[in-house]
C-alpha cells in the first residue's frame, strides 16, 4: 500500500475519534484562554478586559483561602487514603479462600457514585441521630458537630474521601506488591533479615514505583476535588471547605462571572501541571525502577 | 505479622467497608423516630417500606435510571467504536502526522474537565444543546485516554498475523474488523467498564448541563432529593439504596473484570 493511499485510510480510521475530541476538548480549551481576557455574564456581550481577571484573581483573597483549603484536604487525605490502601493491599497480598471477595468489598466505595458516598457519610455524621454521633452517646461522649462545625467539616469530608478510594489505592499497590519477585524476599530472610527489615528495605522500596503512582495521580484528582464538598458542605460553615473547583463553580454559574471563572480554571490547570512536574522531576531522588 | 493477626485486620477492613452500605440500607428501612434514636438500632425493629414509597412519589427513580443508563450505554459504545478505530490507527498504519497527531492526543489526557466545563457549557448553550442527552453524551464520544489504551493493546499483536491477513487480500477495515478487535478483547471490555462507571457516576457536568427533573441523570436526581428534603434521612437513604443496589449487583457478577480493569491501567 502507498503512503499516501492509507493516510487517507488513517484518516477515515481517525476522524471519529478526532473531530468530538476537537470539538469538546481542544477547542474548550481554546475558549478557556479567550474568555479568561473577557468579562462576560451571558446576558450582555462579552467585554474585552485584557489580564485583569488574572490581576484580580492575584489579589482575591477567596482565592487564597480556596487554594489554602484545597491544600489542607490534599494534606489530609493523601497520608490516610495512602496508609489506608498499604495496609488493606499488604493485607490481602497473600492467598487465602475469601480474597477475591474481601478485595471487592473493599473496592466497592470506589465503583459508588461520590452522591451516593457523600449523602451517606452526610447522615452517618450527622451531628444529630447520625450513627456515630448516636454511638458516642451512647457510651456517654458528646460528638461534635462534624459537617455542619467550622472546625471538623475538613474532617467530615477527608474521611469518606478516604473511605472511598483507599480500595483504588489499594489495587494500585496490590499490582505493585505482586511484580516483587519473592527470591528476593526468601533470599534476605535466609540472610536473617527480620519481617520489619524485608519490609523495610525490600518491599517499600520496590514499591516506589507504584506509590510514585499513586501521588501523581492523586494530585491531579484532588486538586479537583469537588462533588463531595458540593455535596456534604458546599463550602461551609463560613467557608471552612471552600475549595479551588467550588469557586470556580460559584464564580461562573451563581455569579455569572465566565471570565473571571475561566482564569481561575487556567491557573488550578497551571497549579496542577506545575506540581505533576515538580513530581516528575524529583522521582529520580526516590523512585526505585527495578 | 502472625496469620490470625492479618485475618482480624482484613475482616475489619471488610466490616469498615461494608458497615456503611448495611446501614444505609438500615436507616432506609427505619421510621423518623426510629432513625434519629439514641442508642442507634442496628437493624429496624419495626421495618417500614414506608420512605421507598416517598422515594418513588418524589422523584420519578425509573425515569432516572433510564436517562443515566440511555446516557452511560450510548457514551459506552460510541467511546469503544471511535477509540477502537484510531487505536488501530496510530498502532497499525503509517501515515503522515502521526507522531504530531497522537501527542495532541495525549496531550487532551492532561486538561481536567474542570478547566474546560466553562467554555464547554458556553459552546453548548450556543448549540442550544444545554438540557438535553446530548450535552451529556457529545463529550463522552471520545477520549484521548480510550484511543490510548486500545492503541498500547493493538501494539502488541505480532506483525506477522497482520502479513498473512494482507497476503490473503485483507485491507486495513478487513485487519481491524477480523484480526485486531478480536485479539484486544479484554482492551475493549475494560474501555467498556471504565467509560460506563465514568459515564454513569459523573457529577459535575451533569450539573452544569442539566436542570429538567425529566432529563436528569440518577446522580443528579440524588442530588435535587437531598436538596429539596435535606433533613429526611431515612428518604434519602432509600433514595441511595435504590440507586446502589443495580449497580452493586452488576458489579459483583463482573466483579473480577472490573478489578483488572482499573489494575491495567492504573499501572501502565
Amino acid at each position: 500500500m502507498t503512503k499516501r493511499n492509507s493516510t487517507a485510510v488513517a484518516a477515515l480510521f481517525v476522524a471519529p475519534s478526532f473531530i468530538p475530541i476537537a470539538s469538546f476538548f481542544i477547542l474548550p480549551m481554546f475558549g478557556a484562554f479567550y474568555v479568561s481576557f473577557h468579562n462576560w455574564d451571558l446576558l450582555s456581550p462579552a467585554k474585552w478586559v485584557g489580564i485583569k481577571n488574572f490581576t484580580m484573581l492575584l489579589h482575591d483573597r477567596t482565592f487564597y483561602h480556596s487554594l489554602k483549603n484545597t491544600l489542607i484536604f490534599i494534606a489530609g487525605y493523601l497520608p490516610l487514603v495512602y496508609i489506608l490502601g498499604l495496609g488493606a493491599a499488604l493485607l490481602l497480598n497473600r492467598k487465602f479462600k475469601g480474597n477475591s471477595f474481601f478485595r471487592a468489598i473493599y473496592f466497592l466505595p470506589t465503583v459508588t457514585s461520590w452522591v451516593v458516598v457523600a449523602l451517606l457519610w452526610k447522615w452517618i455524621l450527622n451531628p444529630q441521630g447520625g450513627l456515630v454521633n448516636s454511638a458516642l452517646h451512647t457510651i456517654g461522649i458528646t460528638g461534635p458537630g462534624w459537617w455542619t462545625s467550622k472546625s471538623w467539616a475538613m474532617v467530615s469530608v477527608i474521611l469518606p474521601s478516604a473511605w472511598k478510594d483507599l480500595g483504588l489505592v489499594m489495587l494500585i499497590l496490590l499490582a505493585g506488591l505482586q511484580s516483587i519477585p519473592n527470591d528476593l524476599k526468601e533470599a534476605a530472610a535466609l540472610d536473617g533479615a527480620t519481617r520489619f527489615q524485608i519490609f523495610r528495605r525490600i518491599t517499600m522500596p520496590l514499591l516506589t514505583p507504584a506509590t510514585f503512582f499513586v501521588l501523581v495521580v492523586s494530585l491531579i484528582n484532588n486538586f479537583q476535588v469537588f462533588d463531595q464538598i458540593y455535596l456534604m458542605t458546599s463550602g461551609g460553615p463560613e467557608g471552612a471547605t471552600e475549595v479551588i473547583v467550588q469557586q470556580i463553580y460559584k464564580n461562573s454559574f451563581d455569579y455569572g462571572r465566565m471570565g473571571y471563572a475561566s482564569a481561575m480554571s487556567l491557573v488550578l490547570f497551571i497549579i496542577i501541571m506545575t506540581f505533576t512536574l515538580i513530581q516528575i522531576r524529583l522521582q529520580k531522588r526516590w523512585v526505585h525502577y527495578a | 505479622m502472625p496469620k490470625s493477626f492479618s485475618r482480624i485486620g482484613i475482616y475489619l477492613g471488610g466490616l469498615v467497608m461494608a458497615f456503611p452500605f448495611l446501614w444505609m440500607a438500615s436507616s432506609s428501612l427505619k421510621n423518623d423516630v426510629e432513625a434519629f434514636a439514641t442508642p442507634p438500632t442496628l437493624w429496624p425493629h419495626k421495618p417500614t417500606t414506608i420512605n421507598y414509597h416517598h422515594a418513588f412519589a418524589l422523584a420519578d427513580f425509573p425515569r432516572l435510571f433510564l436517562n443515566s443508563l440511555i446516557v452511560s450505554v450510548a457514551a459506552t459504545l460510541l467511546q469503544v467504536f471511535t477509540s477502537g478505530l484510531a487505536g488501530y490507527a496510530f498502532a497499525r498504519i503509517q501515515f503522515r502526522g502521526k507522531n504530531i497527531l497522537f501527542l495532541m492526543y495525549l496531550a487532551t489526557m492532561m486538561v481536567p474537565l474542570q478547566v474546560i466545563v466553562v467554555p464547554l457549557f458556553l459552546e453548548m448553550r450556543a448549540l442550544n444543546l444545554i438540557d438535553s442527552y446530548w450535552a451529556l453524551i457529545l463529550p463522552s464520544i471520545a477520549t484521548a485516554f480510550g484511543v490510548f489504551l486500545i492503541r498500547q493493546a493493538m501494539l502488541t499483536i505480532p506483525k506477522e498475523l497482520e502479513e498473512a491477513a494482507v497476503l490473503d487480500g485483507a485491507n486495513h477495515w478487513k485487519i481491524f474488523r477480523h484480526v485486531a478487535v478480536p485479539l484486544c478483547g479484554p482492551s475493549f471490555a475494560t474501555l467498556g467498564i471504565l467509560s460506563f462507571l465514568a459515564t454513569w457516576n459523573s457529577f459535575l457536568w451533569p450539573l452544569i448541563a442539566i436542570y429538567s427533573p425529566e432529563k436528569m441523570t440518577l446522580p443528579l436526581g440524588l442530588a435535587n432529593l437531598h436538596g429539596e428534603h435535606n433533613a429526611d434521612w431515612p428518604l434519602i437513604m432509600a433514595g441511595t439504596t435504590l440507586a446502589v443496589i443495580p449497580v452493586t449487583i452488576v458489579y459483583f457478577i463482573l466483579q473480577k473484570q472490573i478489578t483488572q480493569s482499573f489494575l491495567t491501567t492504573g499501572i501502565k
